[in-house]
């Protein structure tokens, strides 16, 4: 007889680095702190996400690749995902391994904390030199921003600080 | 509705669903205007920086209009797109155009009005969101904390432009201060409540209008000391408020271009 499986929250967050930022396939939705909460009642998941920025286009594809990630997982019937404010979301979220993601794919990891005057810096992700001009803190996408690093040449992003001081 | 939302009073409610129609208004048609910028911006970074502010602020009426769903209100995209101009709670200055002409065709906008609209809205948007971090609607007070983090850089963005002309050419400065008389006489109902305001701020809502305003006149004055000029008074002339649903002609204009995908075929999904 085989023992009926129980399914854990383990099973559902093992899972969940499988669904990457859209846009950044180096670093999944953990990596990146969005997951606030997972828990599982019976055959219904339910997760809390934390947008990184309220209006970002990415949140429903975001929504969906976790539906069809997490329904695979044998004993799932349904998953309902909510995308909530509070905590907000802050850039000190990101993992550890969020940092290597992003390095990897060429976008810098978000500075710790904020200069006096309200700026930041961040070192090239390439090459690592800190002679770096910032060239527009808008960037392609609402977490991003545009950089040139003077010592390799090459432009590069950087994901925006966003934290609870601002 | 959530179940927060299924414990308030029909009065708190009405206060509270007049205050997020009047957020939501304003970050919709502010964001609009600020998409109308797109490809026309002096410089290729200024074109994507201020179209990513205006996705941000398109963003925050998006979630406007989300609480107003939970409560009850209607569905989020109809009420962005389906309700007529004297439904609207917007201030007058976020709903007039950028300049002559027309966007798809001859368009002379003004950028030096661009800038000043932007920073006296985004500097009055930050004083009001962070009021609303203390609301007494906690779903509201989550909301605000989000959207503060957000406009911090449009923030500093628009301060940036607005120095930097004001103490450039002869020419630049002429224009800018030209912008900021015109802004100015629109400003009136931007810290207004409207006639719903005694409810608003009896149930802690928001702080009240003059206490906002001497905040936002605080903050102005100090960047402005630096380029020696000062605020000018408001004339008075356009006695209009948004808040009661009072608009120009422009905000119809508006709506009609901004529906008319959504009017195609209200059911669709987007």
């Amino acid at each position: 007889m085989i023992a009926p499986l129980q399914l854990t929250q383990e099973d559902v967050l093992r899972v969940l680095e499988s669904v990457k930022d859209p846009e950044i396939d180096t670093v999944s939705i953990i990596d990146l702190g969005m997951v606030e909460k997972v828990s599982v009642q019976n055959k219904t998941v339910l997760i809390d996400i934390l947008p990184t920025f309220v209006g970002c286009p990415a949140l429903e594809i975001i929504r969906n690749n976790i539906i069809k990630a997490v329904n695979i997982i044998e004993g799932v019937e349904e998953t309902l995902v909510n995308f909530i404010n509070s905590p907000p979301w802050t850039s000190d979220r990101i993992t550890q391994k969020g940092y290597l993601g992003l390095k990897e794919f060429g976008i810098a990891p978000p500075p710790k904390h904020f200069k006096e005057d309200g700026s930041w810096h961040i070192d090239c992700p390439y090459c690592g030199s800190t002679y770096v001009t910032l060239d527009n803190i808008f960037g392609p996408t609402a977490c991003r921003s545009i950089l040139y690093c003077k010592s390799c040449k090459n432009p590069f992003e950087a994901m925006k600080l966003i934290s609870n001081t601002m | 509705m959530s179940q927060a939302t299924l414990t308030l009073s029909p009065e708190y409610k009405k206060a509270l669903i007049e205050l997020l129609f009047q957020l939501a208004d304003d970050d919709f048609l502010f964001a609009y205007r600020g998409s109308e910028w797109l490809g026309l911006a002096p410089h290729i970074e200024e074109d994507v920086a201020s179209s990513s502010i205006s996705q941000d602020s398109m963003g925050h009426a998006a979630i406007f209009y989300k609480l107003l769903e939970e409560l009850g209100a209607g569905n989020a995209d109809a009420l962005a797109h389906a309700r007529p101009a004297n439904e609207r709670k917007n201030c007058i200055l976020v709903e007039r155009v950028n300049g002559p002409g027309n966007y798809m065709e001859d368009a002379r906008y003004d950028w030096a009005y661009a800038v000043v609209r932007n920073y006296f809205y985004t500097l009055a948007k930050k004083i009001k969101v962070q009021s609303l971090k203390q609301s007494d609607y906690q779903p509201l007070a989550d909301v605000a904390v989000k959207v503060d983090m957000e406009i911090h850089y449009h923030l500093l963005h628009w301060k940036t432009w607005f120095v930097q002309l004001l103490s450039s050419t002869e020419d630049a400065k002429k224009r800018m201060i030209q912008a900021i008389e015109k802004v100015m006489n629109d400003f009136p109902d931007v810290f207004s409540f409207g006639d719903g305001a005694q409810q608003i701020h009896s149930y802690g809502l928001i702080e009240e209008e003059t206490v906002l305003k001497e905040r936002w006149i605080a903050a102005l004055e100090q960047v402005l000391e630096t380029a020696q000029i000062t605020i000018p008074e408001t004339t008075g002339v356009e006695s209009k408020n948004g808040r009661n649903g009072e608009h120009s002609v422009e905000l119809e204009e508006a709506l009609e271009i901004l529906g008319e995908v959504y009017h195609q075929d209200t059911a669709a999904a987007w």
